[in-house]
């Protein structure tokens, strides 16, 4: 685990990556302190550009502080990407693993529905399903969760059934191990790393997928986000520009923390590497 | 004597943190017309090194620091890329050990070949170039070159696909050929016709060989002058023969005596109660590559009876394909057989429960072939070892206890226990799935190939290892093997193997001495080393003969 650690901390991109983080996170945690004021709130005259009548990053159409926007929708974004992951991680993984290792019946049948979930785009399923269920955190977070998992499953599918041919696996069998320890000690830790990678980037898109909904309008109408800034600026990026880069901005670099830290993170789980 | 290849004072560079500075230093050699020059050393030696510097394929970051590489009046090492380019292939060209992985698996051989006709050759004709693969695939003996142009890869076994490597070098006439290990990956029966395919080739067009090997048998069997390399130095350079019947140095008389299978063979203990009896056991694979194709059914297992007795070892031999390891899968249900029976004592094992499966595999552990493949790479040995008898109820501390005590025992030290498999050589490795097969107090112990991935003189300690331990502990142990070399070395009995059936078994003695059936005879006649062994062993007895008269 120390080794782990320590080259995480190595690699240039980690260390970035959980800056990055770190700021976002920190931004999310100081905004009702910052910020104490609700951003839906208008607080100053519309159309002020960035840096006039003490705001920092303007603020929008009808007057609201984008810098109170920004700050608050750190929380939306992160918990949305992280909750809407994990959501799609346990279905995904448990899934695929139960399919590679044991084949059979079960195997195909998941197999065909991950395949009928592929032929639908993502971003129009979860639309539906937030349009059905009437937007709220919990609702995004379910949607999002259940579009993203099949892609998942897919991939630990395929990891768990390399795996589960090598001979470790066989020598596991051999030494009386019961199947559940096998799975848990020797197949997922050495198929994981791909899925931690997948895992990373699918927080990355669940936080596009929310900045989407919210941009469509599908936001949770209590919580100020990133799409949704975007969403109401987009009409008039080319008189107020401010309104849409920043949020975007937020986005982008949330994502890119995101990516840098998976990168770093299959470096730190190879034992190959980590051990040099 | 016309040289072709002079190296001089050669030496490779490694980069910094290796285990060493130089791959190789100091190395003076040279490879003449119409003959076979052989590099031998173990792994880590750097053989292969010289080869991959002659040709300019080092890798980047590995560097010849010195020396002259002569060939043709040039020095490789000042060519440009250009000219290195039209020389590989060309005057130069190169066998891999892995001729699976050095073929493109989505391009019919015969194309392949054409390509390096044409990389060389742009003005031959298609026909022409044609005629000339066709012309290639009989000079290395592929049967019927016109249909096999067509196949892929995939369909070709591993004897033909080196031949169509060989076929691939010969196509632009070169004046030197580079063999790095071409025959280690391949059976015996199929090593034999490449060797001897490399030397009918020699002969018929003076090409100079530089082969590079580990077994000092297949040395000894085409090789006109050799040099022995130890951790990038020579040890030894000299005509074949002179080396081989009276070696300088110790380490050479180390490769020599490593060679398995020329003491004298085992003789069976006295023969306990069968302890494993297997039975008409029958296996079929069928593959099917759709719905409406016609399945491939490939028999494995064609009615197998075996008897494996009390404290016996019993060598299973053949060739890959020939199913003796599925056989060692089927009885450890690693694989499930079609029908027939596997009996420990009174209890048929394909028959058993789960909780009677898992006691039997406790009393039956096994090791395979690979030792890369088979330790968890990212599980401490220690932690690979104790996970068997933990998972049969030993307190945690006593297993870890005593897999330090089997680390040790295998001949590693209990600091092993808190490293991972990476940081082991091969054998070293092996000796680790011996600790985890033994640590669950085994009575019967399968050997998968166990030796077949490591040098030859890691087999020999890995052997040895293995017979001190069945001795020590009083185990069974059913050892499969391509290698009749190994089995004399090991086995009391041998079974022969081909097609899923049982060809020939008989005690490892009589075996040798008169081999019944057709198929064993192909077999012993295949083993690398075995002229040269049989004269040098008519050597040393002569004056022993003479003292005593």
């Amino acid at each position: 685990m120390k080794n782990v650690l320590s080259t995480f901390l190595r690699r240039p991109a980690g260390i970035v990556g959980l800056t990055l983080l770190g700021l976002i996170v920190a931004m999310a945690l100081l905004a009702p302190v910052l910020f104490p004021v609700s951003p839906w709130d208008m607080s100053a005259r519309p159309f002020v550009p960035p840096g006039q009548d003490g705001l920092l990053l303007g603020s929008d159409t009808m007057g609201r502080d984008i810098a109170s926007g920004v700050w608050h929708g750190a929380s939306v974004s992160l918990i949305i990407g992280i909750a809407s992951a994990l959501t799609s991680l346990v279905i995904g993984v448990t899934l695929g693993c139960v399919a590679g290792y044991f084949g059979g019946w079960f195997d195909l049948i998941v197999v065909r529905i991950t395949e009928v979930f592929q032929t639908i785009p993502n971003f129009v399923m979860a639309i539906v399903v937030v349009a059905i269920l009437s937007p709220s955190m919990g609702t995004i977070i379910f949607a999002i969760g259940v579009v993203s998992w099949p892609s998942i499953a897919r991939l630990t599918r395929a990891q768990v059934r390399t795996v589960a041919s090598r001979e470790f696996v066989a020598a596991a069998r051999c030494q009386g191990q019961i199947t559940l320890s096998i799975v848990m000690h020797h197949i997922l830790p050495n198929a994981f790393t791909p899925i931690i990678v997948a895992g990373s980037f699918s927080v990355a898109a669940a936080i596009l997928i929310e900045a989407s909904l919210s941009f469509m309008g599908l936001g949770d109408p209590n919580h100020m986000s990133w799409g949704y800034m975007i969403g109401a600026g987009r009409t008039v990026i080319r008189q107020a520009w401010w309104m849409s880069v920043f949020p975007g901005i937020a986005i982008l670099v949330t994502v890119v923390a995101i990516n840098l830290v998976g990168e770093a993170l299959n470096d730190a789980l190879n034992p190959r590497i980590s051990r040099q | 004597m016309s040289q072709l290849l002079t190296i001089e004072g050669l030496r490779i560079t490694l980069p910094e943190g290796g285990d060493r500075d130089h791959a190789v230093e100091a190395i003076n050699f040279d490879v003449a017309r119409n003959e076979i020059v052989c590099l031998v050393g173990e792994s880590g030696s750097g053989k292969s090194m010289i080869a991959h510097a002659i040709l300019g394929l080092l890798s980047p970051r590995v560097k010849t620091t010195g020396g002259y590489i002569g060939f043709g009046g040039q020095d490789l090492l000042t060519l440009s890329r250009r000219e290195m380019q039209s020389l590989r292939g060309g005057r130069i060209s190169m066998i891999f050990q892995e001729p699976l992985s050095a073929l493109n698996p989505l391009k019919k051989v015969g194309r392949q070949v054409a390509e390096a006709i044409r990389a060389h050759d742009a003005t031959l004709d298609r026909a022409g170039v044609d005629a000339r693969v066709v012309d290639l695939f009989s000079q290395v003996g592929l049967p019927d070159p016109e249909r096999l142009k067509g196949a892929y890869p995939f369909q070709l076994s591993g004897g033909q696909r080196q031949r169509v490597m060989i076929a691939m070098a010969l196509s632009n006439n070169p004046d030197l050929l580079i063999a790095d290990e071409p025959t280690t990956a391949l059976d015996v029966t199929t090593q034999r016709q490449i060797l001897d395919l490399i030397l009918k080739l020699r002969d018929e067009r003076g090409m100079g060989v530089l082969f590079i090997t580990h077994d000092i048998g297949v040395v000894a069997d085409i090789a006109d002058r050799m040099l022995v390399l130890r951790r990038g130095r020579m040890l030894e350079y000299g005509p074949a023969d002179q080396v081989l019947l009276a070696p300088e140095h110790d380490y050479t008389r180390m490769l020599l005596d490593a060679v398995p299978g020329r003491g004298s063979v085992l003789h069976k203990a006295a023969g306990g109660a069968p302890m494993l009896e297997i039975s008409a056991l029958r296996k079929e694979f069928r593959t099917r590559s759709g719905p409406f194709a016609k399945p491939r059914v490939v028999v494995a297992a064609d009615g197998i009876d075996l008897k494996l007795h009390q404290g016996e070892t019993l060598a299973i031999v053949g060739e890959s394909g020939s199913g003796k390891s599925t056989l060692a899968r089927m009885v450890l249900r690693l694989v499930e057989a079609d029908s027939g029976a596997v009996r420990m004592g009174a209890q048929n094992i394909l028959g058993a429960g789960r909780a009677e499966l898992r006691e039997f595999r406790r009393r039956a552990q096994i090791i395979f072939q690979d030792p890369y493949s088979s330790l968890d790479p990212r599980m401490t040995v220690g932690e690979s070892i104790l996970r068997g008898p933990i998972s049969f109820g030993m307190p945690r501390a006593q297993a870890a206890a005593e897999a330090r005590d089997w680390l040790v025992r295998v001949g590693l030290d209990a600091q092993a226990f808190d490293r991972f498999p990476h940081e082991f050589s091969g054998g070293q490795r092996q000796r680790v799935c011996i600790a985890r097969a033994l640590a669950l107090n085994p009575t019967l112990l399968i050997a998968d190939e166990a030796v077949s991935a490591l040098d030859v003189s890691v087999q020999a300690q890995v052997l040895q290892l293995l017979s001190d331990l069945k001795a020590e502990f009083g185990l069974s142990m059913l050892f499969i093997t391509h290698d009749l070399r190994v089995a004399r070395e090991i086995a009391d009995r041998i079974v022969v193997m081909q097609h899923g059936r049982v060809v020939e078994q008989n005690e490892a003695a009589a075996l040798f001495a008169a081999p019944q059936e057709e198929y064993t005879r192909t077999l012993l006649d295949a083993v690398p080393g075995r002229a040269f062994f049989a004269r040098s062993a008519a050597l040393s007895a002569a004056p022993q003969r003479k003292a005593m008269q």
